[in-house]
Parts: structure tokens; sequence; C-alpha cells
């Protein structure tokens, strides 16, 4: 792998006219993870391909760091070719007559590499899928056929990667293990990725900061939390991923146990979660979706769950079926329960709890 | 059998498609992937040699090709002798007479490709003649394979355009098919017969092979 690269941003703030609206984002992608939203013709895609430069916005600007992809003031528009990018399409687009190292192999072709051989040997093993190399793409499992996608955008090292519904149709294991992968790879590169996505496991898994399109429009952007707690469209409603996004520094691994503890930011408050790929001291990210929260009214004991912590009721709203609370206990958390247990409990603000939360139900993000 | 006429009638055929295919290529490929509004001007013109008489084509061409043409002309300013009664100029005016042939399975069987494709080699860096040697061509080469074939058998057997322009001159314009009519003018039907027989069975091998790798069935730019 080559020298790490200094985090660009990617700014993009266009303007294009589609048959049935006009595209209009203004948008800075920092390096790192950001999930894009929204119902399908929202203009999701249109705005991957006008970063890739297969469409040439109306006006605006793109820009990766300093370099300019695109400028309709000075008439700059880079070639596809010349911009470094890395884009799966929801179809994956595989070259059907290629072997996989083929595939895998073409982005190096048009460049002078050393050993490309090496490299895409490098690369298939980290995707592990290096005993496929001799197959064609129309031999390969759903899952496969993503991986050598991946694998053959990420060999040339972009600057940027464009990820279309990458990971469509797989079931959750197979996924969670794609994005792990992909996680990985970019702790070392640290360049903007862009995450189209209708799905709501993956948000979970990936997601700290996100963004809405629809009708061509930016919606709410931030971290999936504050842009899904009062979600404005039923699209967003939809999307609804994990409430809980949790700032919070690894305190020790029990490799043992599979489990690290952490201390969550504001508080005292520590959580034990599932192993992830960070190191004592370092700052993670954890997320919890609320309804996988439990309340008690008394301290539990005898329970399986590791996570028990003392806090304090702050809010009670009930929206429809779901009663929404805020309970402070260091950080704040978000708990989902029915209305039913609400009553039952005799729930209200200023009511001392218990948060029950089990170890997996915890995710793990790192924070870029 | 008139072995010499079947003998220039293949070297024809061979010249043409080769030369065909080379023209038809970047002509089929900016037909397939341009945007351009009055590309439908191009098509017509590409399309003219099917429905227009073999006279009609044969006349213009030989004007062209004649002492007064531009094409004459020019061809005379640099080689020295007149184009039209010579292969040469046979050539010229097959070109133009099997055209569609090479060109409308190509466009066909480009416009079909998986644009995606494309764009997934722009993005790994491909220029755009590297996407085509190594995307567009081996995925279309059934297309290649029937353009090649069509334009052939299409050549083998021309008849008007070669007698306009040719006339009939044995071993220099005499084709088979000019070969054939002769025998019948003289009342020489088994002869005629032979040459025809052998035309037949040519043809019909040729398309079974065609149309045995490439199964969608051709036809012009009808089925878009």
């Amino acid at each position: 792998m080559g020298a790490p690269l200094t985090p660009f941003a990617l700014s993009v703030d266009i303007r294009k006219r589609l048959s049935a609206f006009e595209l209009q984002i203004r948008h800075e992608f920092p390096a790192g993870f950001t999930v894009v939203f929204g119902p399908s013709g929202a203009g999701k895609s249109t705005l991957l391909d006008c970063i890739a430069g297969l469409l040439r916005p109306d006006a605006g600007r793109i820009a990766l760091g300093t370099s300019a992809f695109f400028n309709g003031a000075q008439r700059i528009s880079l070639a596809p070719q010349k911009r470094q990018i890395g884009y799966v399409f929801q179809s994956l687009a595989l070259f059907p007559h290629l072997s996989v190292e083929e595939n895998v192999r073409y982005g190096l072709d048009a460049t002078q590499v050393d050993n490309p051989h090496q490299k895409v040997g490098q690369v298939l093993q980290g995707f592990r899928i290096a005993t496929l190399g001799k197959r064609k793409p129309n031999e390969l499992s759903g899952g496969e056929k993503q991986r050598v996608a991946l694998a053959r955008s990420l060999v040339t090292q972009p600057r940027v990667l464009l990820l279309d519904e990458p990971l469509t149709g797989l079931d959750a294991g197979l996924r969670r293990a794609i994005l792990e992968d992909l996680r990985t790879w970019n702790a070392e590169q640290r360049i903007p990725i862009l995450y189209v996505t209708h799905n709501r496991d993956e948000v979970d898994a990936i997601g700290e900061r996100l963004i809405t399109i629809e009708n061509g429009l930016l919606g709410k952007t931030g971290a999936p939390r504050s842009v899904l707690d009062a979600p404005q469209t039923v699209a967003l409603a939809q999307s609804a991923g994990f409430e809980n996004l949790l700032d919070a520094r690894v305190l020790e691994l029990r490799e043992a146990d599979g489990v690290m503890r952490v201390a969550l930011a504001g508080g005292t408050t520590e959580l034990e979660i599932p192993l992830g790929a960070a190191q004592p001291g370092e700052q993670v990210k954890v997320a919890i979706r609320a309804g996988d929260i439990l309340l008690a009214i008394q301290e539990p004991r005898g329970l399986s769950a590791r996570n028990v912590c003392k806090g304090t009721v702050e809010s009670i709203e009930t929206r429809g079926s779901v009663a929404v609370l805020r309970v402070r206990s260091g950080a704040a958390f978000q708990v989902h329960m029915t209305p039913g247990a609400l009553r039952a409990l005799h729930l209200a603000q200023g009511t001392p709890v218990w948060l029950v939360v089990k170890t997996h139900s915890c995710h793990v993000v790192t924070a870029l | 059998m008139n072995l010499e006429a079947i003998l220039l009638s293949l070297r024809l055929a061979i010249t043409v498609s080769a030369v065909l295919l080379i023209i038809s290529l970047p002509l089929a490929y900016w037909l397939g992937f341009t945007r351009w509004r009055g590309k439908f001007l191009v098509e017509s013109v590409v399309a003219l040699p099917l429905v227009l008489p073999p006279t009609v084509l044969g006349f213009y061409a030989l004007v062209a090709m004649g002492p007064r043409g531009l094409l004459g002309r020019l061809w005379a300013a640099l080689f020295g002798h007149p184009l039209a009664f010579t292969f040469s100029g046979l050539v010229i005016a097959s070109l133009f007479y099997s055209l569609p042939f090479a060109v409308q399975p190509l466009v066909a069987s480009f416009e079909s490709l998986d644009r995606r494709l494309l764009d997934a080699s722009a993005i790994l860096g491909a220029s755009r003649l590297r996407s085509f040697v190594r995307i567009v061509l081996p995925l279309a080469w059934p297309g290649v394979l029937t353009a090649l074939v069509l334009s052939f058998a299409h050549t083998l057997g021309e008849f008007g355009v070669v007698l306009m322009v040719g006339g009939n001159l044995p071993g220099i314009t005499r084709t088979i098919s000019i070969d054939i009519y002769d025998r019948t003018q003289s009342l020489d039907y088994p002869g005629a017969h032979e040459t025809a027989l052998l035309l037949l069975v040519v043809s019909f091998v040729v398309l079974s092979v065609v149309y045995g790798i490439n199964r969608r069935v051709w036809s012009p730019w009808a089925h878009r």
C-alpha cells in the first residue's frame, strides 16, 4: 500500500436539470463514510455520476481538496479517467468476459504501476477472494461478485470512493463482513466515501454521517441520530437507523471474552461492547438502537445483559405507537418502548431508572 | 464452371469485407454511441443501398468514377489511369453497396452493450480506444462476425453495380453473377446452373454460420 494520504474533503456545489426536477446539491464530504439516503429517483445516482464525471452538471463546482474536478465558470471538466475515483455501481458492472483477476487488474493496466500482479494478489487476499482469481463473473455468487467489484475499485487507490448500494441483496452476516473489510481498508486510506443505501442495518453498521436527498434537494444532514430524531419526510422516517450514536473512549480490551470496555463521553458511564478494530485510548462511536435498550425501575439482578447503568428520565414523548424517552446516564440515551410499558412502569420526567443493554446490541463504529 | 469468374468474385468479396470492417467499426461505434440528433441522416445514407436499385447506385458510381467525375479525376491524377471498368473501381462501388450489411449488425451489437461497463472502464482509467479494444470488441464479436460474413456474402453475389461500373471484362470485372447472366443469355443453362448452385450453397453455408453463432436474427435498423 502507498504512503498515507492527507485526507482531503470532497466539496460539491452543483446544479443539474433533470426531466422531473433540478438536482441542487451543496455539501462537503469529509474523509470517512457519508451515508447518502433518499427514495429512488431522488437524484442520488445522478449526484454520484456527476462526481465521477459521467454526467456534466449544468453549473457549479466539484473539487477534491484544491484540485478541481469540475468548474462551470472556468469551463473545467476533468474526464472520468483523470479523476482517480472508485465507483461501484448498483449493477456492479463486472466485465463478463474477463476473469476475476483480469477484472481487478483492469484499473492498473491503464497506469504504469510497479508489480501489478502483486498488488492484485494483495487486494484479492484482503477481500478474501484470492481463490477465485481464474473464475469468470458468472461463476460467482452475489457476495463474491460484490467483493470483486469493491476490490477492482480499491486496487487503483482512488481518491474518492462512490458506492451505489453495493451490498444490496446480501444477508446481514455477509454484509457485515464485507463492511468490516471496507472499514479496515479505509482506516488506512482515509478518503471520502459516499455510500448510497436504503438499508437500516447498513446505516447501523456504517454511518457516522448521513445526508438525505429528496427531489434533487439536500435534506437534513448530520449524525444519523440527529437527522432521524425528527424525520422531516416519510422516506427519512423509513430509513431511521440507529438512534444512539455515542462518543466513547476504549478503556481496555478483553480479547478472551471478545469484548472491550469503553467510557462514554460526558460522564462516568462505562459499557461493555463487542471487540472492534480499536486500541485502548482510541475514540470510537457506539451505536445502539433505541428499541434495543430496556428500562427497569428497580436495580435489576441476575441478568445476562452486561450493561446496567443508572440514569434519570429526562423527557417522554409519545409518537403514535412508540414512546420515545430521553434518559440521562452520563450521555443521553434515546429509548423506545410501547405506550403500555410506559404506563405500567409509571415513568415520568425525573424518574430514576436503570438502562439495560446487551453487549451485542452495541455496534462499534470507528470514529474517523 | 468459370473458375476465373469465381476467383475474381472471391477476391472482390474478401477485399471489400476486409476494407468495410475497417471503415465500419469507427462509423458504427459513432452511430451506436453518439447523442447527436442528426444521426438519423447518417443512418439513412448508410441504409440507402438496401432500398436503392443497384443500377441507380452503379450509375452514380460510374458518373463519379468517370473521366469527368471527381473521384475519377482524382484517381487518374494519383495513379495515372482511369478508375471506371477496373477492379479498384469495382471495390470502391462495392464498398458503398455493402456498407449497410457491415454497419448495421455492428451498431446493433454496440447498442446492446451495457453502458455501465463502459462507464466502469472509463472510471478505471481506460481511454476510449482502450475501452473499445478491451471491452467493446470482445463483447460485440458476434456482431463483428456477422458484419464480416454478411458483407462478404452480399458482395459475392452482386450484379447490378458490377454491370454498371465494371462492365464485363474477363478476369478484371467479370464476376460470378455476370457470368451466370451471360450463360443464361446464350442459353448455356447447365453452365449457368453449376455456378448458380455454387453461389447458392456458399450463401447458405455462410448464413448458417452467422445465425448459428449469433442467435439473434439480424435485421435492419428495425428493432430498437
